[in-house]
């Protein structure tokens, strides 16, 4: 069964770009796309420049998979899967996600 | 091994210069000593480009050789000592200050002197020649306490010198023995038609005119007296018509001399001497002295050649010109004046603007022999190509003089081009060697400038390369994407020019009209960028907010660890004690590293996001506002001390550097953008390494645009020179601009010239002489974002809803725990990987 957080109010989240939330000890990007009504999440660490920094990555899409860019060195990760598209031996955490009553909600271990 | 053998270069004169260049091109240098006699006190210069001396260019800028040339290529050179004598029975070189050398081979590149025709009194006062810069400076000391220069030549040089006359501020004349101007090049009708603009430019001409002798004058130094009676009262009297081989030093050891002076040389450039060549104006090759530098330099790489082993021979140059005299365009190719049997003429006289041309073709038709163009020169790459490459010319030639009346193009495409074409002149750069250079992966106009050369000397030809670059990209198949990224089929000048003519306001209004998808990280902070430039709206509005790149997006600039540094801006660099004692304080408080810019700033690192808004209110607090330092914006504009403390200041550079960053502060642009002032030529703010570079002189500002440093340093070029403050004002709004409007993303603007046809000609036809109708536009656009600017931290901080992002998490007050710092050398740094694990270990224990 998954396990959902309450983590925000849909206000808190930042149009077309990204917040950060702290979810059980894990640090959580969360992307919103108003126009799609649709929310990301994933994790906040960056692999290739070892920070915690992909929420403030600027986010869209490449040949229609929608991506994030990391903020330092640009490398995309898919906001569904987590997996970086320059490098395929890479893939980031992506965590459920959904909007319930106004609220956001992750689950951060899947199964 | 056996020693080098010798190789001594009399003259270092441009083709001198080139000579050495070849050589060490094709790497000479290692098998050869090198030896070089200069007679002026400097090496190498552009004689070509004269005249510039007198608008602003100084005896550095005009310099051919790089300062540490010689010594870097082993070559050995004497400045201010003249090759005095040659001693072929010892293969011996003497200077005129006793030095001696013996030589294996020998490249005699003496040049030529002004021909001073014998007229009586040509040696009085104030009575000059046009050929050093020792000469130019004669001619500034003469203007000083003179009105009236006259120039002895209608020629080409003569024309030059003319120019500098009139640069000076002299009543300009100038007298001719021939019955028109530029009698070698043009034929009558495109004299006068010469004569006519140059006039209406203000120079006096008196063509027909036999000086008979130089005497004193009443109202002037000199009175010039002419055979027919007339007389003009003249300060300076300048010569200039033409040149004569220096060949005295050859003649003096036995060597062959033509009839009427010039050493003979074959095919080899070789003399009658096996081990000594001559090369440049001296020479003379097949009963001809080529008075141009193109086909000496010709004749120094077919030198260079030889000496390498390698086949080569010099076999006569094509004498085709094309320049601009005092703005006037005029070109002439071939037999301009229909000398070749059965030739046939058509011209084309247009008196309305001014615009004369001529065509020479064979007989039958099918050749172009030659050509002259006044007033217009735009059709001189066709008509040279036809003409070089024996092409044969369309059914009906006029058409390639006569305006185009239909739709079809009579232009010669660069399809129609032999690999064997020469495309740059100056140079020597086939359109083999562009393709090939295409072909290994060069396919901009920038960087096929930079690995062919092409284009780089006058740069006529700038227009014919960049046809063939577009032709042989389409050719290949390389469809020249141009497009910005997959969502927008565009440039960033056409959507530029979108948002402006629909009044586009945000990124999501031109996704839906003119794009596809949701945006990435490349098209977004180029829209946002766009957006900001022509509207100047506050950029973390909620429509603008995702399409900020990383740093613009918290106002900071973001480092490897996530955390960011400040750069609070500081005008000129100019600050007081109680504003750095501010600075100070706040980077002691919050722990920041702080360390010097080369900008004349301070950065304060290793803030945490939450922390900006708080470091910001002190900032604001005690007086700062944002530096921008974060955006692709105006960063700085650096400056020396200038004429207000400066002992050797000229003008107050500090107080111009404040002006221009405050009037330009915010202003957001396809790259980042440099300034600097410097307060006299010292050039103590490095004003030519940035975009803008102004510098102080005793008649006004200079200003120099297209410079950076990084990794490719460029030096700024000379773009206006002696300017007001408001003429210097409304040339860099309007510089900017344009820039702004038709620069690629990511583009500085010395890439950008570079990659414009026509270049710095062409930037200043639309800045200074507003070619192209937009000035005023430019400058109202400017003045809007100078009216509409606000400081972005001061805006942040006083809107509670637009701190609520810096936080780093959304749902909790905590930092993160991954941003870890040591000290070293007394401050912070961020802890490398070593370190942090032992950080780790040490807080679980």
């Amino acid at each position: 069964m998954a396990h959902w957080v309450d983590v925000c109010s849909v206000d808190d989240l930042q149009p077309n770009s990204g917040v950060c939330a702290l979810i059980e000890g894990q640090q959580v990007a969360i992307f919103y796309m108003p126009k799609e009504k649709t929310v990301y999440a994933l994790n906040n660490y960056d692999p290739f420049g070892n920070a915690n920094v992909l929420s403030r990555g600027l986010i869209g899409d490449i040949k229609g998979q929608p991506v994030v860019a990391s903020p330092l060195y640009k490398q995309h990760f898919n906001l569904q899967t987590g997996a970086c598209l320059e490098d395929e031996t890479v893939t980031i955490p992506a965590y459920d996600i959904r909007i319930e009553n106004g609220r956001v909600k992750v689950s951060i271990n899947a199964e | 091994m056996s020693a080098k053998q010798v190789l001594i270069v009399i003259g270092n004169g441009m083709v001198g210069q080139s000579f050495l260049a070849s050589l060490v091109d094709s790497g000479l240098n290692d098998h050869y000593k090198i030896v070089t006699f200069c007679e002026e006190p400097r090496a190498a210069y552009d004689r070509v480009h004269l005249s510039s001396f007198f608008s602003g260019k100084t005896a550095q800028d005009l310099s051919l050789a790089e300062p540490d040339f010689f010594e870097k290529n082993g070559i050995t050179i004497y400045i201010g000592d003249k090759a005095a004598r040659i001693d072929r029975d010892n293969k011996t070189v003497t200077s005129s200050k006793g030095v001696a050398i013996q030589y294996d081979k020998l490249v005699i590149a003496t040049g030529s002197y002004p021909f001073v025709p014998p007229v009586p009194g040509h040696d009085r006062k104030n009575c000059l020649v046009y050929r050093t810069i020792e000469d130019l400076e004669a001619m500034t000391v003469a203007a000083k306490t003179g009105k009236v220069g006259t120039v002895v030549g209608g020629g080409l040089l003569g024309l030059e010198a003319a120019k500098a006359l009139k640069d000076l501020g002299l009543e300009t004349h100038v007298v001719e023995f021939a019955p028109r101007l530029m009698a070698v090049q043009l034929d009558d009708a495109g004299g006068a038609m010469l004569r006519h603009k140059i006039e209406q430019l203000g120079v006096l001409v008196h063509t027909g005119k036999n000086t008979s002798i130089i005497t004193d004058g009443e109202q002037c130094v000199n009175k010039m007296c002419f055979a027919d009676g007339e007389e003009l009262e003249t300060d300076i009297v300048l010569f200039s018509a033409g040149i004569r081989p220096r060949d005295d030093i050859a003649r003096d050891c036995g060597l062959e001399i033509g009839p009427r002076g010039g050493i003979a040389i074959n095919n080899q450039c070789l003399t009658s001497d096996s081990d000594i060549y001559a090369i440049g104006e001296c020479a003379l090759w097949n009963g001809m002295i080529y008075g141009l530098v193109a086909p000496g330099y010709a004749m120094a790489r077919t030198v260079a050649a030889d000496l390498a082993g390698n086949e080569a021979s010099f076999t006569g140059a094509d004498m085709s010109t094309k320049l601009k005299l005092m703005g006037v365009d005029v070109a002439s190719i071939g037999d301009a004046h229909a000398k070749t049997q059965g030739a046939l003429v058509y011209t084309y006289q247009n008196g309305a603007s001014e615009v004369y041309k001529r065509l020479v073709v064979s007989q039958n038709k099918k050749q172009l022999l030659g050509a002259v163009l006044v007033g217009d020169a735009s059709g001189y790459g066709t008509l040279l190509q036809y003409c070089l490459n024996g092409i044969e010319l369309p059914e009906n030639p006029d058409a390639l003089i006569l305006p185009p009346r239909s739709d079809e193009s009579v232009g010669l495409g660069p399809d129609a081009l032999p690999n064997s074409a020469q495309i740059c002149s100056c140079y020597d750069v086939t359109k083999g060697a562009i393709c090939q250079a295409i072909e290994a992966g060069s396919t901009t106009l920038g960087s096929l400038k930079e690995k062919t050369k092409a284009s780089t000397g006058c740069g006529g030809c700038a227009p014919l390369l960049k046809a063939v670059m577009n032709c042989e990209l389409a050719k290949h198949g390389y469809v020249v994407n141009t497009d910005i990224c997959e969502h927008f089929a565009y440039t960033r000048q056409d959507l530029y020019n979108l948002i402006m003519v629909e009044q586009i306001k945000t990124f999501d209004e031109l996704l839906e009209n003119h794009g596809k998808g949701k945006g990435c990280e490349i098209c977004k902070p180029t829209v946002g960028s766009i957006l900001a430039s022509y509207w100047n709206e506050y950029i973390l509005e909620k429509e603008h907010i995702g399409l900020q790149d990383t740093n613009d997006t918290f106002l900071a600039n973001m480092q490897k660890d996530g955390t960011y540094s400040i750069v609070p801006r500081i005008t000129g660099g100019e600050i007081n004690p109680d504003m750095l004692i501010a600075l100070g304080q706040v980077g002691k408080k919050y722990k920041l590293y702080t360390k010097i810019t080369g900008g004349q700033r301070v950065d304060m690192f290793g803030a945490r996001v939450d922390q900006l808004p708080h470091i910001w209110k002190e900032l604001i607090a005690a007086g700062f506002e944002s530096g921008h330092a974060y955006g692709k914006s105006l960063r700085t504009v650096k400056s020396c001390v200038g004429s207000t403390w400066c002992r050797y200041g000229i003008d107050d550079s500090v107080g111009l550097a404040v002006e221009l960053e405050n009037r330009y502060k915010g202003l957001r642009s396809p790259h980042k953008l440099k300034f600097a002032v410097s307060g006299c030529t010292r050039e103590c703010a490095e004003a030519q390494g940035k975009d803008v570079g102004v510098i102080a002189t005793e008649t006004g500002w200079n200003l120099y645009v297209c410079g950076n440093g990084g990794m490719k340093p460029r030096h700024a070029d000379l773009f206006a020179t002696s300017l007001d403050k408001e003429t210097l004002i409304k040339y860099i709004d309007r510089f900017l601009m344009f820039y702004v409007r038709t620069a690629d993303r990511l583009q500085r603007t010395a890439v950008w010239m570079e990659n414009m046809e026509g270049g710095l000609d062409y930037l200043k036809a639309v800045i200074i002489e507003d070619k192209l109708g937009l000035c005023e536009q430019l400058e109202q656009q400017m003045q809007y974002v100078i009216d509409t600017y606000h400081c972005e931290w001061k805006t942040t901080i006083e809107d509670e809803s637009k701190l609520k992002r810096f936080r780093h998490f959304i749902n909790s007050d905590k930092a993160d725990d991954n941003v870890v710092f040591v000290e070293e050398r007394g401050q912070i740094r961020p802890a490398d990987e070593e370190e942090r694990k032992h950080f780790k270990i040490v807080e679980v224990a």
